[in-house]
């Protein structure tokens, strides 16, 4: 590999396809960057939230004199000292007209729906008096009966809400049938149930925790008329305006300002009681104050995501043709429906059928209202549990009909001759070749070769088996067609902003609505930019995440970046070359229908002569001698809203090895091959896949948030909540096929989730490919060593996890005698 | 988060520090390296109002050699430990254990004597110095004493060492010669192990002559695996024997249920690690 | 209030500090040294990792009392002279930080355990690493990083 390339002096090198270094790094690698928590303005104020540790309970009183008499403590509110200044936190997408929707105040004053809620704030001149204080906040409850079990929740044995009458949300229905896009799902099922195979399955999406690495931070500064938020979050449009809308404030006086932002996943697209908060009391106070989150108040408050069961029967003829899949869906929403919120399932709605030719498909989900954390989205938000569903069924089918699950696979999906391909879902896939990037991926992986040494093993009885697990993935992502958003009753739309600025140097600058947070945005819409424009990478400088700057955009989320924020950039850029072109022919003493634009220079055509396209910014700027009537600017702005959604896809394979004596799994080998379409940074590219392949494997074999029977998270830090480490994963062999997407000028498809949406299923079906043969066909996630170990040795598939945590921090009083002597 | 208020102190010399304790009695609580303490403080899971910090005595840094035994002090870092030749020499056993003890950045500050003293069940160090017959060198007032490793680890983070008394030092018998393997079973490298099994047997002539098994986390302290330690004896080191041997690893203990497991996984997982760590400290 | 003087990154520092701060609150809070950064509150993730007398810490897991005297190195010390360490350069090279919030202390990790193993082995690389989460880059890039760094081949 080597460093920076130079651009050869005698032709120009293409920007997009180089692997750039970032523009980012420099100040991460050095420690100047900017968190939310970084921040110090004078005369500052600390927040300290008080928190429930009930799951369900009545606020009888709550004493604060304690609290407020303890040193330098300015106040200590609760919900009843707010009235409705405190705004709510929205649902943006009710995904039925009959929804039921408990209202969520950021700070309930009378009863509170899980634990970790906040009850009380307090507000002192440093975070640690702030703590020593909201320890003396004084709170009795009165417990209610906890909804927990996602399943008896269902059946409303026990309300989250008691007033509300039901947990039972919203029912959203699609049916091929109905919508006319396939046939009728209980025919194929009543018809394979006679001379076919039905497989039937109930598989487990465990409730996940984003698990960001910075902990969330909220700065609010009311100064004067305008009032700013700083926040760690991904999504600083989309709070401006749930705060105008929530808070009476006008959302031109309101500033959000989202500065380095320490990862996502799906977990920064909220709007967070912290926020709602921070923002009340800095309006109360006229003051500046910061709240920034411990890991525990993350992992216990920030959302967590999944958390689904998928009851499934896909039906199939007897070769193993695939007739129809139903899919029923019931989904945790938790205490409260979050922005995206019941959201989330649907937006997997279209694609359990994903690359396969069924002809009559029926999805149904259930949202549920439980006393647990909210749920929301979380990297692939719905696709990585339809992704996960149907290659986990590919994968059984295989198995029921007795031929690998490549060939099953193959004898299904959509052929690349037959794109552009209408799905049973209703959608458009343009384009795509599933073929080639399985052909390449088997080779890379050596399966046979695998195949063989597994065979060996098996016959050997060697006390570690080896599993090859496969998932032949397709999503939609670029979030999101507007009137697609629209017909699904979402309450924006799903367009991007950006705008190009020509300075009088010939240095330019870019605004784009995106939102990155840890992406590369500032290096890949660089080398978008410089390539369009004919500019050097270097002079390209991109902003965003600042409302004040970026007075536009819906943000970042849903692999949509690249693909509605890029094509809205070079939508802008190519405003820039049209405005210029007639100053240019003005300024070349030519006719406009003779100018030409290459490489970032105006010429005209037939001669030598022409102009840079920065030195026509430099005139613009002097505005001297322009044509007649010509506005003094080549400054551009587009707004683009997405025909279609785009459609990555690729193929898996993962080697699993089984001991089968501890149920301990191992990965042996992982190859992927994405096919991305055209890729602007493989760099940034791989990054993105080698990332999202981790949080994938990691939802298959470590994460889990789990609850005890009173309600409390047990995974409530990282020493129970297991994120894999360095130490614990392996190097990937990742390639990609390139298929151009024909929905955007670039060719280009989403890539922030596709590792995630893909990576679950290959390596489940691995560790269950390992021990088939000893009867196991189902292990449920993650697949720890007592699930294997269990599934290996006995009926199902592992098993529930067991409510409780080690017990390493001991609570001793001090002078009780534990540690005492050299404590550790 | 921060944690409660204190006041610190930080004696040079152990009388300094038991004088610190008699003064401060239960209000007080010693830190060592404090890689298990801080976190404890910082959730506010406990707040004295004392902190008596041992780092600037510098009387219990350092393994020497004393003849029959190896003494490492109660405050000399892991990292100080695992790379020590001594303990590698006769104590090998504690290097491999210390090897994958925490991470690196916890092994540079923890301590041997405050991983001990901690004396959470699911700790790397109690294993091994149960198996290797180390004695807990223990000074108070009135001065110094001895207690033996099964007679150390009381209960749940709970030891023999009084509320007026420091741990100073831990004397490990030299077993030179012996085999050894620590097998830890983790589902995450930077976790504390479900289970682990710390073996040092002596084969004489491709027969056992003597087996020292320690579990860890299998019960409110660590444990001795002595039903297996006297069924090993006199065995040949082959896996058929071992196997037999192994069999009665979960013999008497108590496990806990947790995320990681329940207890008769824990039982089950005790019987495969304690044969195959046998089967490795034989080899 | 108990006085402290170190030295950090280079320069001589000197405060009273109340017994109960952290190393890691007393370098972003009183020092302005936001460059390390919090990441939990059980000492798991690594993102505060700095060197104490050489060696790595993680800087939330140690009282600041505990560092009088001592020499501390953070992120913002590595670079000398306007020149970054090559590990800092390394992790730009190949790409092996996104978001940058763990890159601080997986950096002053890195240099901890090329200190100790000049050229360490893929295992050993991602071993010596297991104090110190990232959730972006799943690890491949970093792990890639310390190679580079050390002057080795690296996988693809």
């Amino acid at each position: 590999m080597t460093a920076t390339q130079e651009r050869p002096s005698d032709a120009v090198e293409m920007e997009i396809g180089r692997d750039r270094r970032r523009k980012e790094d420099q100040r991460l690698i050095t420690g100047r960057t900017r968190w939310t928590d970084n921040i110090t303005l004078p005369g500052m104020l600390h927040l300290a939230m008080v928190r429930s540790p009930f799951a369900h309970a009545k606020i009888a009183s709550i004493d604060v004199s304690a609290a407020k008499a303890s040193t330098n403590v300015v106040d200590v509110l609760t919900g009843a000292d707010f009235g409705e200044e405190l705004g709510a936190c929205i649902n943006a997408w009710p995904i039925t007209p009959d929804q039921v929707t408990p209202g969520h105040s950021p700070m309930p004053a009378d009863r509170v729906a899980f634990a970790g809620e906040i009850v009380a704030v307090v507000i002192a001149r440093t975070a640690a008096e702030a703590r020593d204080a909201a320890e003396l906040v004084d709170v009795e409850y009165d417990e209610l009966p906890a909804a927990l079990d996602l399943k008896k929740s269902a059946a409303d044995e026990v309300l989250a809400h008691p007033d509300l009458g039901t947990n039972k949300s919203a029912l959203w229905v699609f049916d091929s049938g109905e919508a006319g896009t396939g046939g009728n799902v209980e025919d194929a099922i009543a018809k394979a149930r006679t001379d076919g195979i039905v497989i039937e399955r109930e598989y487990r999406q465990q409730r996940l925790i984003p698990a960001f690495m910075e902990p969330r931070s909220v700065v609010v500064d009311p100064t004067g008329e305008q009032l700013t938020m700083w926040s760690a979050t991904q999504i600083p449009h989309i709070v401006r305006f749930a705060l105008a809308a929530t808070t009476g404030v006008p959302e031109s006086k309101i500033r959000v300002i989202a500065p380095d932002v320490g990862g996502g996943f799906g977990g920064k697209l909220q709007v967070t009681p912290e926020e709602w908060i921070a923002w009340a009391v800095g309006r109360r106070l006229g003051k500046p104050v910061k709240y920034t989150e411990t890991r525990s108040e993350s992992l216990m408050s920030a959302h967590h995501g999944r958390d689904q069961w998928q009851k499934l029967t896909l039906a199939a003829e007897k070769d193993g043709t695939v007739t129809g899949l139903k899919v029923e869906l019931l989904a945790d929403l938790g205490a409260y429906v979050a922005i995206v919120g019941g959201g989330v399932p649907v937006l997997g709605a279209f694609m359990f059928n994903a690359i396969y030719k069924f002809p009559a498909y029926h999805f149904a989900v259930q949202t549920v209202l439980t006393n647990k954390a909210w749920t929301d989205a979380y990297r692939g938000a719905g696709r990585p549990e339809a992704t996960y569903a149907i290659e986990r069924l590919m994968s059984e089918l295989a198995a029921e009909v007795g031929v690998d699950p490549l060939e099953i696979r193959e004898k299904n999906w959509i052929k690349h001759e037959e794109f552009p391909f209408t799905t049973v879902a209703g959608l458009e896939y343009d384009s795509g070749n599933y073929e080639a990037a399985t052909a390449k991926a088997k080779e890379m992986f050596g399966y046979d070769e695998l195949r063989a040494e597994q065979k060996q093993r098996r016959d050997a009885g060697d006390p570690v088996q080896l599993g090859i697990g496969i998932s032949t993935f397709t999503e939609m992502c670029g979030l999101a067609p507007s009137r697609v958003l629209g017909q699904l009753d979402y309450g924006a739309g799903g367009w991007e902003h950006a705008s190009v600025r020509m300075l009088a140097t010939g240095k330019v600058e870019v605004v784009t609505g995106a939102s990155a947070h840890g992406q590369g945005h500032e290096t890949a819409f660089s080398q978008i930019v410089a390539d369009r424009l004919g500019v050097a990478f270097e002079d390209v400088e991109v902003l965003h995440g600042d409302t004040a700057i970026s007075h536009k955009g819906l943000d970042t989320y849903g692999s949509r970046s690249l693909v509605v924020g890029g094509e809205a950039l070079v939508k802008a850029a190519d405003k820039v070359i049209e405005k210029a072109k007639p100053i240019a022919a003005h300024l070349l003493e030519a006719s406009v229908d003779d100018i030409e634009f290459s490489a970032g220079r105006f010429s005209v055509r037939g001669t030598d002569q022409g102009m840079a396209i920065g030195e026509i910014s430099t005139a613009v700027f002097a505005a001297h001698n322009l044509p007649d009537g010509a506005e003094p600017s080549i400054d551009a702005e587009a707004t683009y809203d997405p025909v279609n959604f785009n459609y990555p896809h690729g193929t898996h394979l993962c080697a699993m090895e089984v001991d089968t004596e501890t149920g301990a799994v191992k990965m042996r080998k992982y190859v992927c091959v994405d096919d991305i379409g055209n890729i602007v940074n493989p760099l940034i590219v791989s990054g993105q896949v080698h990332g999202g392949l981790v949080q994938g494997i990691a939802q298959a074999l470590w994460e889990e948030a789990v609850y005890d029977d009173a309600g409390t998270l047990v995974s409530g830090s990282f020493v129970d909540y297991l994120l894999p480490t360095a130490a614990d994963t392996i190097s990937f062999d990742v390639e990609h096929t390139t298929t151009p997407s024909l929905t955007n000028t670039l060719g280009t498809k989403g890539v922030g989730e596709a590792g995630t949406i893909a990576s679950t299923p290959a390596v489940v079906n691995a560790v269950v490919d390992a021990v088939r043969h000893l009867g196991v066909d189902d292990i449920q996630m993650p697949c720890t060593p007592e699930r294997v170990w269990k599934a290996i040795n006995g009926p199902g598939s592992g098993g529930a996890t067991e409510g409780a945590a080690m017990p390493h921090f001991d609570e001793s009083e001090p002078g009780q005698s534990s540690t005492e002597g050299a404590g550790a | 988060m921060i944690p409660a208020a204190f006041d610190y102190v930080a004696p040079t010399s152990v009388e300094e520090a038991l004088a610190a304790l008699a003064q401060y009695g239960d209000e007080a609580k010693i830190i060592a390296g404090g890689q298990s303490l801080l976190p404890v403080l910082r959730m506010r899971l406990n707040a004295p109002e004392w902190i008596i910090d041992l780092g600037k005595i510098e009387s219990l840094r350092g393994v020497r050699d004393d003849g029959d035994a190896i003494v490492i002090g109660a405050m000399t870092p892991h990292v100080v430990v695992g790379s020590d030749a001594l303990v590698a020499e006769h104590a090998s056993l504690i290097s491999k254990a210390v090897e994958h003890l925490a991470d690196a950045q916890v092994r540079h500050r923890g301590t041997f004597g405050g991983a001990l003293a901690h004396a959470d069940p699911a700790g790397d160090l109690g294993a091994p110095a149960l198996a290797l017959g180390a004695e807990f060198v223990i000074q108070g007032p009135g001065g110094s004493r001895t207690v033996a490793a099964d007679d150390f680890f009381v209960d749940l983070f709970e030891t023999a060492i009084g509320e007026d008394e420091i741990l100073t030092e831990v004397r490990i018998p030299k077993r030179t010669g012996w085999g050894s393997t620590y097998e830890k079973f983790v589902r995450v490298a930077h976790q504390w192990p479900i289970v682990a099994v710390a073996a040092t047997v002596r084969v004489e002539g491709g027969t056992i002559a003597e087996a020292r098994i320690g579990l860890t986390n299998m019960g409110n302290t660590p444990l001795r695996a002595r039903a297996v330690e006297d069924a090993l004896v006199g065995q040949p080191a082959t896996d058929d024997a071992v196997r037999a041997a192994a069999a009665h690893a979960a013999d008497g203990t108590n496990p806990p249920s947790d995320l990681n497991g329940d207890a008769d996984y824990r039982r089950h997982l005790a019987t495969v690690l304690t044969r195959r760590a046998v089967l490795a400290a034989a080899g | 209030m108990t006085r402290i003087t170190l030295t950090v990154d280079g320069a001589s520092v000197s405060d009273d500090v109340e017994p109960r701060l952290l190393l890691v609150q007393y370098l972003r809070e009183k020092l302005g040294k936001t460059g390390t950064v919090i990441g939990c509150d059980t000492s798991n993730c690594g993102a505060c990792t700095v060197h104490l007398n050489g060696t790595s810490v993680k800087s939330c897991n140690v009282l600041a009392v505990q560092a009088d005297g001592a020499e501390v190195t953070t992120i913002e010390g590595l670079a000398q002279n306007g020149e970054l360490h090559p590990v800092q350069k390394s992790f730009r090279e190949c790409h092996g930080l996104q978001c940058g919030f763990c890159t601080p202390g997986m950096i002053m990790q890195s240099v901890d355990l090329l200190n100790n193993n000049p050229k360490p082995s893929e295992e050993e690389i991602r071993l010596g690493l297991e104090g110190n989460l990232c959730r972006c880059t799943g690890y491949h890039n970093i792990v890639k990083a310390v190679q580079h760094a050390s002057g080795q081949e690296m996988h693809a």
